[in-house]
């Protein structure tokens, strides 16, 4: 353990140095998620724009009450991987391990919540290409919609399920005594990946849930 | 120390929820155009605090807060050039028989 602590890589002057370029190393990761989201979110943006009347009509088929709890769950992971983070600084090995555990169960309900309402899509025919019931004037721009529903929700999900494995690993390498305050440079960057996770969410309730709600 | 920075995520975090009930409330109510506003503008402020204080911006260095300004102004770039053209395809009757 107290190896692990002293480990600075050769290639750095000191831990702080190490710490700074683990933590720039994954921003600029973010910064690139966001532009891969943001193609999506684009593509959303301008045909919401072009069709608002028929993906105010798509939206309605959301369920706002799993959406949002699905919200307030993974909200709960994010505090529940901060102070994971917490605790790896402050050197408390309980409460690093169990609040890792327990963003990785927050994690699972999400993914399961998720798996249900994309379950009720495909029994209700609105899966694009595969199972596609909606006639009526604007049953394309509807399928539009739904498409860019299972493409966000959908990449947003492998995310979620990536960062359950990597926090997994973290987890065991954590029971190992792998971290102390001196070194748990993984810890935090995987919590700013899962924070980063988290966010993208925070656009996608309101633009897909949220969107169309009231009016004709 | 300690306890004051796990009371600070928990204020962020019980913060967050309250936003989210007050989006989810807010979108049942009519508001015309102002409704995407009002929703968007909840969800940067949402998106502000976990970036402030969950991932630690606040007490990052300013190598990170270019990079993290970066992602968001790149993002800005993609759809606001990408919308001045579709919202602006209907002003000049270009191209039409």
């Amino acid at each position: 353990m107290a190896e692990h602590a002293a480990a600075v890589a050769h290639q750095f002057d000191d831990a702080e140095q190490q710490r700074g370029a683990a933590e720039l190393g994954m921003w600029i990761f973010l910064a690139t998620e966001v532009m891969f989201f943001g193609g999506m979110f684009t593509a959303f943006t301008a045909y919401r724009w072009l069709y608002p009347a028929a993906f105010a009509h798509a939206s309605r088929h959301l369920d706002v009450l799993l959406g949002g709890t699905n919200t307030v769950v993974l909200i709960g992971s994010s505090l529940t991987m901060v102070l994971a983070v917490h605790g790896a600084r402050e050197g408390h090995r309980r409460t690093l391990l169990v609040c890792l555990a327990l963003t990785m169960c927050l994690g699972s309900v999400f993914l399961g919540i998720k798996a249900i309402e994309w379950r009720h899509k495909w029994e209700d025919g609105l899966v694009p290409g595969l199972r596609f019931t909606l006639t009526g004037a604007d049953a394309g721009p509807q399928e539009l919609f739904f498409f860019l529903y299972f493409a966000m929700t959908g990449v947003h999900a492998l995310h979620l399920v990536i960062g359950i494995g990597v926090v997994g690993v973290i987890l065991a390498l954590a029971w190992r005594g792998h971290y102390t305050p001196a070194y748990h440079n993984p810890v935090e960057v995987t919590g700013l990946y899962w924070h980063f996770v988290d966010i993208v969410w925070i656009f996608l309730l309101p633009m897909l849930y949220l969107i169309g709600r009231h009016g004709p | 120390m300690a306890h004051s920075a796990v009371r600070l995520y928990v204020a962020v975090f019980a913060a967050l929820l309250v936003l989210t009930v007050a989006t989810v409330t807010v979108s049942y109510v009519d508001l015309g155009p102002a409704s995407v506003v009002v929703a968007l503008a909840i969800a940067f402020t949402k998106a502000v605090l976990v970036v402030l204080f969950f991932m630690h911006l606040r007490e990052s260095s300013g190598l990170i807060w270019v990079v993290a300004g970066g992602g968001f102004f790149w993002l800005a770039i993609l759809i606001g050039l990408t919308m001045s053209d579709v919202v602006t395809r209907g002003w000049l009757p270009v191209g039409v028989k």
